[in-house]
């Protein structure tokens, strides 16, 4: 079992949330070209290290936010640091 | 030798005739006699790791030695390296449930799988060694209206492609096999099943000794315990020349650097690392996927049994335990510690199918990575780095698909076209946006 810190919730079980993927800010799908564009839908880092990610507390409080995982030991940081450093509000 | 071909062409072998195999020892009745108590020798051997190399597969995996070993043999270049961080077959390889099916839903993935399951049941011709190919037939069963409708489909379009595959009813289950709770007692009742005679399961590390013994015999060198650390490219436009654009010029090793012009990427589980060192990022995420086996018992299930709905596939193997797995992790991660929860859900199901196995002991659970795609098929064939192939993104598919991607990456390598049968599958389909979709895969539940 892996718990998850939810900010609203608390450490809940993984199995309660959906890991919705690798949180990427999203290009402006008017100005990108399609290979851009499929390059943001489907390519990934995959690190064996720290990933920013998008979790949805599907059970729980039914809202989406980011965090920091270690992909290789299972560890979380959150909040998660913001592009410049900052601690980045609730999405 | 190697282009970055991208159009789709028949490339023909330039040695037509095939190379002629010279193994250390003969396995035969014979031969045992003849040999007595002396010791066999090593099926191969490793020697030092040179400076240069023609060809230089990443992944000793039944994947590489199977690029490796049609790239000698089919092609006539021998003068190849296969490098792995561990031991041959000891990822994915050797975690695999062994399960060999050609059954798949779209076009593209039932020519595919066919033409590997035509090379595995001659493989031990091939390779002069017994890879144990039990061609026990293939059960996937259906709990749903829904799921009974994807089977329907996927027989017919078997059947188009000339493969064997068949909808069957729950009394020809019961018949083929009495274990299975086919009553409508059950939560999920047993409506029909998709049954494919030709599918059935083999012995996975003897596939591995197998190519790497034929592999070693025509002259590749086998180099365990040698970790990749990074890949030189020159000219790309990302940092350091890497990245698209670009040409590999060789790899750097914990054991020396190694200048090779064709770099071959078959790793399982650290392909998205892999293919970073190029520069060259791949739509994958790693996923673990658990997997159990029983005590052994007599011989009870003559048939490979899956079930999509409940999301566990059964066989059993010669010895007579029962392997089982299951549908991926839904977590991302490199961590393959496996997890109660999975033991438990896994125990569930297969009661809900066989109750009789109430009081069987699980002796051991393990898990491997899966490098899921979001198509559920390979990523297979050159890259934006010109010389730097990729036969990656095996999901839960990739033991049986072993021979036709070393055979036909072979090809793709020394004859710089992409050949017809793995076309559908190269890494330019996310950009062109042409995905393949294949639900058929054991990932996909129905």
């Amino acid at each position: 079992m892996l718990l998850v810190p939810c900010p609203h919730c608390g450490p809940r079980n993984s199995a309660d949330l959906t890991l919705v993927g690798e949180s990427e800010p999203r290009p402006d799908p008017a100005a990108t070209t399609p290979a851009e564009w499929r390059s943001y839908l489907y390519e990934e880092h995959n690190p064996a290290g720290w990933a920013r990610e998008t979790w949805y507390c599907r059970l729980g409080c039914g809202r989406f936010f980011v965090t920091e995982r270690h992909r290789a030991e299972n560890r979380f940081r959150h909040p998660p640091l913001g592009p410049s450093g900052e601690p980045p509000g609730r999405t | 030798m190697a282009g970055n071909g991208s159009g789709a062409s028949r490339a023909q072998p330039v040695r037509s005739r095939r190379a002629r195999t010279r193994y250390p020892a003969r396995y035969s009745a014979a031969s045992l006699l003849w040999r007595g108590k002396r010791p066999w020798p090593r099926i191969w051997d490793s020697g030092d790791l040179r400076s240069s190399y023609d060809a230089v597969v990443i992944g000793g995996g039944v994947h590489g030695l199977a690029t490796a070993y049609y790239l000698a043999s089919n092609w006539g270049i021998t003068n190849v390296a296969v490098v792995d961080k561990g031991y041959l077959g000891g990822g994915g390889s050797g975690r695999n449930t062994a399960i060999v099916r050609s059954n798949y839903l779209t076009p593209d993935g039932v020519a595919f799988y066919d033409r590997s399951v035509q090379l595995y049941e001659r493989l031990a011709v091939d390779l002069n060694l017994n890879v144990m190919f039990a061609r026990r037939g293939h059960l996937t069963l259906a709990h749903s209206d829904g799921a009974l409708r994807t089977m329907r489909w996927r027989a017919e379009v078997n059947k188009h492609q000339g493969v064997d595959s068949d909808v069957i009813g729950p009394a020809e289950i019961k018949q083929l096999v009495p274990a299975l709770d086919t009553s409508d007692a059950p939560r999920y009742p047993i409506l029909g099943a998709l049954h494919h005679p030709p599918g059935g399961i083999i012995r996975h590390d003897a596939v591995v000794w197998g190519y790497a013994r034929a592999a070693a015999a025509l002259g590749v060198e086998m180099h365990q315990n040698t970790e990749v650390l990074d890949i030189d490219v020159a000219g790309g436009g990302g940092p350091e020349g890497k990245g698209p654009g670009g040409r590999v010029t060789g790899v750097r090793t914990n054991r020396g650097d190694i200048s090779a012009p064709v770099v071959v990427n078959c790793t399982a589980g650290w392909a998205s690392l892999v293919a970073a060192m190029a520069g060259v990022r791949l739509p994958i995420s790693t996923h673990p996927l658990q997997a159990a086996v029983t005590e052994p018992v007599k011989m009870f299930l003559p048939a490979v049994v899956v079930s999509g709905s409940l999301h566990v596939y059964v066989s059993q193997t010669d010895r007579g335990e029962l392997v089982f797995g299951a549908a991926v992790d839904p977590l991302a991660t490199y961590d393959t510690g496996g997890s109660l929860s999975f033991a438990e859900e896994l125990a569930g199901h297969v009661l809900q199918l066989m109750p009789g196995l109430g009081r069987m002991r699980l002796l051991r659970q393990w898990s491997g990575l899966c490098d899921m795609t979001p198509d559920y098929s390979p990523i297979i064939g050159p890259t934006p780095v010109a010389g730097f192939h990729c036969d990656v993104g095996w999901g839960t598919y990739g033991f049986k698909a072993a021979p036709v991607a070393g055979e036909q990456l072979a090809a793709c390598i020394a004859g710089g076209q992409v050949p017809e049968l793995i076309e559908p599958f190269t890494l330019s389909r996310f950009a062109e946006g042409r995905l393949v979709g294949e639900k058929g895969a054991a990932a996909v539940g129905h």
